[in-house]
């Protein structure tokens, strides 16, 4: 009897018997039922509809049937959260069972509701169950902490669960203490600051001797926790190191992995003289090599981590080259990331039976990894020199072959050799011609057409060679495109005489004819270079390039670092930090390689990397596709080149010269920065830039607006002054000033009582004036001013009252009544506090403005010892009201625009001369009033110097 | 649609492709999975998480659902629907993987469904004990041990013949029928065979790198 035939009913109206059937008074009939449910559930048929039924089956002593019921209510709690409900009692009850499997159980089904109302409950019973006798159950509770934990952190903090499962940490049980080293390590994931798992050397050691007990899985959560702890100094570092290193020998390659991982990152704290330093490098070879007889996928993950380890300690499997020949029945993945370690492992001393291998695998039958093994001669050659004469014949073989594929990627690699030894292999060049029909991939034809235009002049048929390329120019990929066009150029400065026809169709192909900007902006280099200086064209373009080096795509040694401690993880099988695939950032820490900090003396310098790669400097890498074309124009200027002027190009192609002097001195001052195609904006873009506009020249777009910051802090205010001495007003004196805040203008008063007797009964009036100044409010002084007394009263004016032209503009004449007299005074208002928000002017506008007011208007004055620079005097005139509508700098001078405006809308129009260094400012103002002017100006020296 | 749904066609698209890789992902998800007849074992997940050891456990779970149903195929799991869940739930719990020994599994979790006495623990202590792969108080009439010596060798030889590599990856699979549970050494003798054979002058077989079973004790072994 089999569980199969629950997959087979299918017939209509089944979640009706299966109803019935459920609520049978057999417990047979009853559980064959449940498992109906089940079964229909696992191949996704919704049988929500029958909850109510499954979870009245939950109350049985059945063990097999209550684990049914719990994984249907795991499946369907959560779109029937009031329903799950009903489930709970069961489950604080089973909590409490004296079995323990049954306590457990429950805790663990608990953990996969993920329905908020149920957490509640949850929390009473597990907190029991982390405290239960059997450790069956503390494990699974532990684990619980963690399931609830991404239901509610809240909650699990709250309720004091963190601690408890930090006390598990010291547990008796191995298998609770990994659980809860588990549980931890993923809180502490979604929490990267909180210190929770607080590793310290008394953690570690319990850590440590858990180690040696607990199961497989539970050795790897410990050593992954381990691996997240930076010991204090090389000693500590070196005693964990001894530790771990017996993890070694297990049976398990993920436990092995995860050792390797603590031991890399821990022996990066040891100094390299220490004895111990030598045994650990040859204790992790042969652990390594072992791992390469797994499964296959493990293979994999072990051969990606070996990948990073082969480049971060390269002596480690140093003389291990062996075990990375392929075998026959490797899978392609398998095949592939061999072939990669076994490059990087090349040397000198094995380079020999290295190459014998690799001809092996270029007659293999799987393409891709013949291509990677002629790409692999082709980075030996360039990586052991010795070995450069072998490599090239052993490629001229293959060649000879004819298969088409290996040909290609033969020629691919045959450039880079050349590259790195140039004229050294020429003599194979005719060898390469001949294949030039077969060669379909643009990389190769890129490549092929590199060979002939930098070898062009022992090419006899060159031209002819390059003229075939040119006319499908249009059909070719961007890559060839570009070659072509530098290979041209090159073939035409060698041999000027010959080939004028082609160059000129190249350059008007790429200029003229194609969509691609690269492509254009490079041909237009090319002319112009040609056209206005051929002997530079030749300095430059035939320069003696920089040998490429031989490292082949390294990775970038800070990444290295980083993917060292994550070895073991999907991050060191994709090579990407986990940053890059990991979705949300969550539990995306930075992790990084620990910084030796030695107790013993050592003179050696912390540099950790392998010999040859110091951190730091940047290596060189042969460029995969395409970068290359990128490097062929980024030359470094060799010893000039001298030759014949090639004055007949000139004439020709003066035609075009359209582009004014933009780009020549930009290729004269910095002939290397001309590398990639995206360097030289386009000249579209380029040329109006610097030719400028002519109408109002800087005004129009130099202009650099000061942003409208928030005028609040309002305008400069003086001290008050006294306006009516106590001896003019029977013992009243008065002193004020003005101010304005936020559009609103206001003069603050005092009023001081010298007199003998109370003063009641004040007001105040205001005599007409230029600009209609006038009280607000009435003049409110509360209570009765005794002698001695002052008040301070804050006085709201507005503008419209009557207007009088006042003598001078800004007189003020005002009249204050008390019980005693009336006493008039009058006073002078600085005219800043006239000056509205509103009064930037738009540019637009400005400069209109100012060339429609008569220059008769206009009023000079000088502004002496201020010691503001031009962006200090924009803000504290922008406070009070002044705008600066633009800036420009003109011969060293700043010049500031300004604008502002009066309460009763008269424009005022400023240009200020700032000079650096210099304090004396020159203030021009035009103004349709010219009369505010002087106010104007006394405002502006006001401000400034206050 | 849940996300393991969208494996399969990732899957033959990428086969179709020819581009099929170990790691395949869609969206934030990353299956990484293993192939075992005509069944596809796969992980899912949304973190960097451990590889190797993930993939240790899907093969694992292969060695254990072979054990239980003798056939891992599709029709044995149809089968055995039931106790695949049973097993589920021991081997792994929140991603965390717990017990995965089989002989321990046995004792508790078993084709007929266990029927539980009220009030009587049957959680075997061996569960979560140091000795996680042998209960406790074992007892046998005649005490003995089978050893078999499995060995592979490997051979890479050259066209012109002569060899490139050569190592023997050797297994010991002792089977113990032991009372109790006694502490078990194994010596390996090159000797003997050497005498036998009169090579006796040869150099001793070298042991590049060994792996041990959770039973022995790592430590000790290194020390020694």
């Amino acid at each position: 009897m089999t569980d199969s035939k629950y997959f087979t009913t299918t017939k209509k109206g089944e979640i009706f018997e299966l109803k019935a059937e459920l609520n049978s008074d057999k417990k047979e009939k009853k559980k064959e039922a449940v498992k109906k449910v089940i079964a229909s559930m696992t191949v996704g048929k919704d049988v929500s509809a029958l909850f109510p039924d499954v979870v009245n089956c939950m109350q049985t002593d059945n063990l097999e049937l209550k684990k049914l019921v719990y994984l249907y209510l795991m499946n369907y709690a959560k779109s029937q959260p009031d329903m799950a409900i009903m489930a709970v009692n069961t489950f604080v009850k089973d909590c409490e069972d004296p079995n323990p499997l049954i306590r457990a159980l429950a805790v663990r089904t608990m953990g996969c509701i993920r329905v908020d109302k149920i957490t509640e409950y949850l929390c009473e019973p597990l907190r029991k169950c982390l405290k239960d006798e059997d450790p069956y159950v503390r494990k699974t509770a532990a684990v619980c902490v963690a399931k609830l934990h991404d239901i509610n952190a809240q909650l699990v903090e709250d309720q004091g669960f963190l601690d408890t499962l930090k006390d598990l940490i010291s547990d008796s049980n191995p298998m609770v203490v990994a659980n809860a080293v588990a549980a931890l390590s993923e809180i502490a994931e979604s929490h990267p600051s909180s210190n929770l798992l607080d590793l310290n050397p008394q953690s570690i050691n319990k850590l440590l001797t858990a180690l040696n007990e607990c199961t497989e899985w539970g050795q790897i959560f410990i050593l992954d926790c381990l691996a997240n702890y930076t010991p204090k100094d090389d000693r500590e570092a070196q005693s964990i190191c001894e530790r771990v290193t017996p993890r070694l020998s297990h049976a398990n390659s993920a436990v092995v992995l995860s050792a390797v991982k603590v031991l890399m990152k821990f022996m990066e704290m040891l100094s390299k003289d220490l004895d111990y330093y030598g045994t650990l490098l040859k204790k992790l070879a042969p652990p390594l090599v072992t791992l390469l007889s797994a499964e296959p996928e493990l293979q994999y993950v072990a051969l990606r981590n070996i990948n990073l380890i082969v480049q971060k300690r390269p002596e480690i499997l140093k003389h291990e080259m062996k075990v990375f020949f392929v075998k026959y029945n490797d899978p392609i993945y398998v095949k592939l990331e061999k072939l990669d370690i076994m490059i990087r492992l090349a040397s000198q001393a094995n380079i020999a039976q290295v190459l014998a291998e690799l001809k092996e695998y270029a007659t293999e039958v799987d393409v891709d990894f013949v291509r990677k093994a002629v790409r692999a001669i082709g980075r030996c050659a360039i990586k052991v020199e010795q070995s450069a004469e072998r490599c090239v014949s052993t490629l001229l073989d293959l060649i000879q072959t004819k298969v088409n594929y290996v040909v290609q990627e033969a020629i691919v690699v045959i450039k880079d050799i050349f590259r790195k030894y140039p004229n050294k292999y020429e003599s194979v060049i005719a060898t390469l011609c001949e294949n030039l029909d077969s060669l379909d991939e643009p990389e190769a034809r890129a490549a092929m057409i590199w060979i002939v235009g930098e070898y062009a002049e022992r090419i006899d048929n060159a031209d002819e060679l390059l003229e075939s390329f040119l006319e499908g120019f249009h059909d070719e990929s961007t890559q060839v495109q570009l070659q072509l066009l530098t290979a041209i150029v090159k073939l035409f400065l060698k041999k000027p005489t010959e080939t004028q026809e082609l160059v000129q169709q190249v350059l008007s192909l790429a200029t003229q004819d194609s969509d691609n900007p690269d492509l254009r902006d490079r041909g237009y280099i090319y002319w112009r270079l040609l056209s206005t200086d051929p002997v530079a064209a030749k300095e430059v373009v035939l320069a003696e390039k920089p040998l490429i080096s031989e490292e082949t795509d390294l990775i970038e040694p800070t990444l290295l670092d980083e993917l060292i401690c994550y070895i073991g993880t999907l991050a060191s099988v994709y090579h990407k930090p986990p940053s890059a695939f990991v979705e949300g950032g969550r539990g995306v820490v930075h992790k990084s390689l620990p910084p030796r900090t030695a107790s013993s003396e050592s003179t050696e310098s912390p540099e950790m990397a392998p010999a040859g790669a110091p951190p730091g400097e940047q290596l060189d890498v042969i460029p995969t596709q395409g970068d290359l074309l990128g490097d062929l124009l980024n030359l470094d200027l060799g010893p000039p080149v001298s030759g014949p002027p090639l004055a007949t190009s000139s004439v020709q192609m003066g035609a075009v010269d359209l582009l004014g002097g933009g780009l020549d001195s930009l290729m004269g001052d910095e002939p290397e920065g001309i590398g990639a195609p995206n360097f030289v904006a386009p000249p579209a873009a380029t040329v109006p830039a610097n030719l400028g506009a002519p109408m109002g020249s800087g005004l129009s777009d130099l202009f650099d607006l000061t942003s409208g910051v928030g005028t609040l802090s309002g305008s400069y205010v003086a001290p008050k002054a006294v306006w009516l001495p106590a001896m003019k007003a029977k013992g009243l004196e008065i002193s004020g000033t003005f101010t304005r805040q936020v559009g609103s203008i206001s003069m603050d008063l005092q009023l001081t009582n010298k007199a003998l007797q109370v003063m009641t009964d004040f007001a105040i009036q205001f005599n007409r004036n230029s600009f209609g100044l006038a009280p607000a409010a009435p003049l409110q002084v509360h209570a009765p001013l005794s002698p001695n007394q002052t008040v301070e009263i804050s006085l709201p004016l507005n503008t419209v009252g009557s207007v009088m032209k006042m003598e001078p503009l800004n007189n003020l004449q005002v009249a204050v009544k008390n019980n005693i007299d009336v006493f008039y005074f009058s006073t002078l208002y600085p005219l800043h506090i006239l000056f509205v928000e509103d009064g930037k002017m738009d540019r637009q506008m400005f400069l209109a403005t100012w060339k429609d007011i008569p220059n008769e208007n206009e009023a000079q004055f000088q502004i002496r010892d201020c010691p503001l620079n031009a962006e200090a005097v924009s803000s504290r005139l922008q406070s009070s009201n002044i705008f600066t509508v633009a800036k420009r700098n003109v011969e060293g001078q700043d010049m500031l625009y300004q604008s502002l405006k009066l309460t009763n809308g008269i424009w005022v129009l400023a240009e200020l001369r700032v000079q650096p260094g210099n304090p004396s400012f020159t203030l021009s103002l035009k103004c349709r009033a010219p009369e505010v002017s002087q106010h104007v100006y006394q405002a502006y020296e006001t401000i400034l110097k206050n | 649609m849940s996300t393991i749904e969208h494996f399969m066609p990732l899957l033959m698209q990428r086969e179709e492709e020819g581009a099929l890789t170990l790691l395949l992902s869609h969206g934030g998800v990353h299956f990484l999975w293993i192939k075992y007849s005509n069944l596809y074992l796969v992980a899912t997940t949304l973190k960097n998480v451990n590889a190797s050891l993930v993939y240790s456990f899907l093969y694992k779970t292969v060695e254990i659902f072979s054990e239980y149903f003798k056939e891992l195929e599709e029709e044995s799991i149809q089968d055995n629907s039931v106790i695949i869940y049973e097993l589920l739930d021991e081997l792994m719990d929140f991603s965390f993987p717990q017990t995965t020994d089989s002989k321990i599994l046995q004792e508790y979790i078993t084709q007929q469904g266990n029927k539980l006495e009220v009030g009587k623990s049957r959680v075997l202590p061996t569960v979560t004990s140091a000795v996680s792969w042998c209960s406790e108080g074992a007892r046998y009439k005649k005490n003995e041990v089978f050893i078999d010596v499995i060995e592979l060798v490997n051979l890479l030889v050259n066209a012109n013949g002569s060899v490139l590599l050569s190592e023997i990856v050797g297994t010991i699979k002792p089977k113990v029928f032991l009372s109790g549970m006694p502490e078990l050494q194994l010596g390996l003798n090159d000797h003997v065979l050497f005498e036998i054979t009169g090579q006796s002058k040869n150099k001793p077989v070298e042991l590049e790198d060994v792996k041990f079973h959770q039973c022995a004790w790592l430590s000790r072994f290194n020390n020694d």
